[in-house]
């Protein structure tokens, strides 16, 4: 109980301080749009073939923007030492990568909730049909984006070139569970059913966010430790 | 005693090599593949190899964060980096076979990929070592990395190859394969003499690592004077 509360605590703070700022929320969003637009000229977006690509399209405009969130997540801790109060304050580490975990998690799918529609205006697809499943893979994959990110964002605050760190170790890490939802994405964003081998990603997604959860829950106080 | 140890690994190897070379040169060709399948006595031991040294890299970096002895740092970093220099030996066999055979130079299959990204992953390894210069944090975080990365490769397997795979299925120690014994004792003794210049590199570089902290450990030591 006393663990939830703490990570609740993080969360809430982490989630305060972007509301004030938006620094974070904003850039990110801004980002999603111009990489939307880029990508417009790189695949005709009204011809029928770009819609069989748009789950890869859409996570690749997904990790981008959220990598912008999860570099803040610690870089907003160094100003006036805030990080090493954190570490000092009487909370695990777990409960902080929980903490901050969830808050990265609520900024990210906030963007791509906003990105989503926009896609979809932009690019002429009606992806609504599948809505909750296509929710459901959103918020595993997210969720694996996040876990990962946020333990690498603790992992590289302290470098000189972070903005460019985090992406090159969090990608490759990464791969599997895009794989998982770029295709599934594909699928319910064209209206289809995700029936028989598919339904092997939503194993994966699951399977992949137990895993990297529970490395980083057991991790994180090695890292913000050393 | 450790420059003896590392002469005769490389001794050993050369012994097991050279003899092997000229037997392999005197095999038949293979029946549809012509010379070019020769390129398996390299390609199978380099990938094995780096295999065991990812797993050695794991094991390295748990024993770093368990005692924080900067010995078990200093293997991570050696075996990964000649693990790495393995994999690549590996990809490039494999590509120069998939040109002959295949006639490109990459397809984007299950193995090929997966071999990719596992360098991938063990390059940013490197790199992120070499961001870092606190070395007590730099071991810490290259700990944490190398078991993330290792956690991930069996799962980046397993996804790739639920795209479906053109890459040759195993021929050794499986009902299907078609190895004649005479081969597979050429083979053999090339893996064992891959692996062998996998560890002599590997305590060579290990040694470098070690003197590299020691050469900081005296600069430290006169500026603290």
């Amino acid at each position: 109980m006393r663990f939830l509360r703490q990570v609740m605590v993080v969360t809430a703070k982490d989630l305060r301080a972007e509301m004030r700022t938006k620094e974070a929320i904003n850039a990110s969003f801004a980002f999603a749009l111009v990489v939307l637009l880029l990508l417009s000229f790189a695949f005709d977006p009204t011809e029928e073939t770009t819609r069989d690509i748009s789950g890869g399209l859409l996570w690749i405009v997904f990790t981008f923007a959220g990598t912008l969130v999860l570099n803040r997540s610690f870089a907003r801790e160094l100003p006036n030492d805030c990080l090493d109060a954190l570490i000092a304050a009487p909370v695990p580490g777990a409960a902080l990568f929980l903490g901050k975990g969830l808050a990265n998690f609520v900024l990210i799918l906030a963007v791509e909730l906003v990105a989503l529609p926009v896609f979809g205006i932009f690019y002429n697809v009606r992806w609504t049909r599948q809505f909750w499943p296509l929710m459901l893979v959103l918020v595993l994959g997210t969720w694996g984006l996040t876990s990962i990110g946020t333990v690498f964002s603790a992992l590289t605050v302290n470098i000189r070139l972070r903005e460019v760190m985090l992406p090159l170790l969090v990608y490759p890490v990464l791969i599997p569970m895009l794989l998982g939802a770029m295709r599934l994405s594909a699928l319910l964003v064209a209206g289809q059913e995700v029936t028989g081998d598919e339904t092997v990603w939503f194993k994966l997604l699951f399977g992949f966010d137990i895993i990297f959860t529970s490395l980083s829950l057991v991790l994180m106080d090695t890292v913000l430790l050393g | 005693m450790r420059q003896k140890v590392i002469l005769a690994m490389l001794a050993l190897a050369a012994v097991l090599l050279l003899p092997n070379l000229y037997v392999i040169s005197m095999l038949p060709d293979e029946m549809r593949q012509g010379q070019i399948f020769r390129i398996i006595f390299f390609h199978v031991p380099a990938a094995a190899s780096a295999m065991i040294g990812s797993a050695v890299a794991l094991v390295a970096s748990v024993l770093f964060l368990l005692t924080k002895n900067f010995r078990y740092d200093a293997l991570a970093v050696a075996v990964t980096e000649v693990g790495l220099a393995f994999l690549a030996v590996n990809l490039v066999t494999g590509s120069i076979w998939a040109r002959v055979i295949w006639g490109v130079w990459w397809a984007w299959d299950a193995r090929l990929t997966s071999a990719l990204i596992c360098w991938v992953l063990y390059a940013g390894y490197l790199i992120l070592r070499q961001a870092l210069e606190e070395p007590t944090q730099r071991a810490t975080f290259a700990a944490v990395y190398s078991i993330f990365a290792f956690t991930d490769v069996p799962i980046v397997y397993f996804s790739i190859r639920w795209w479906r795979t053109l890459h040759p299925q195993p021929v050794f120690f499986s009902k299907t394969g078609s190895f004649p014994p005479d081969w597979g004792r050429a083979f053999m003794i090339n893996m064992l003499a891959v692996f062998l210049l996998y560890a002599a590199l590997t305590m060579i570089r290990l040694r470098q690592e070690e003197t590299q902290r020691e050469i900081d450990y005296l600069r430290r030591t006169v500026h603290a004077i």
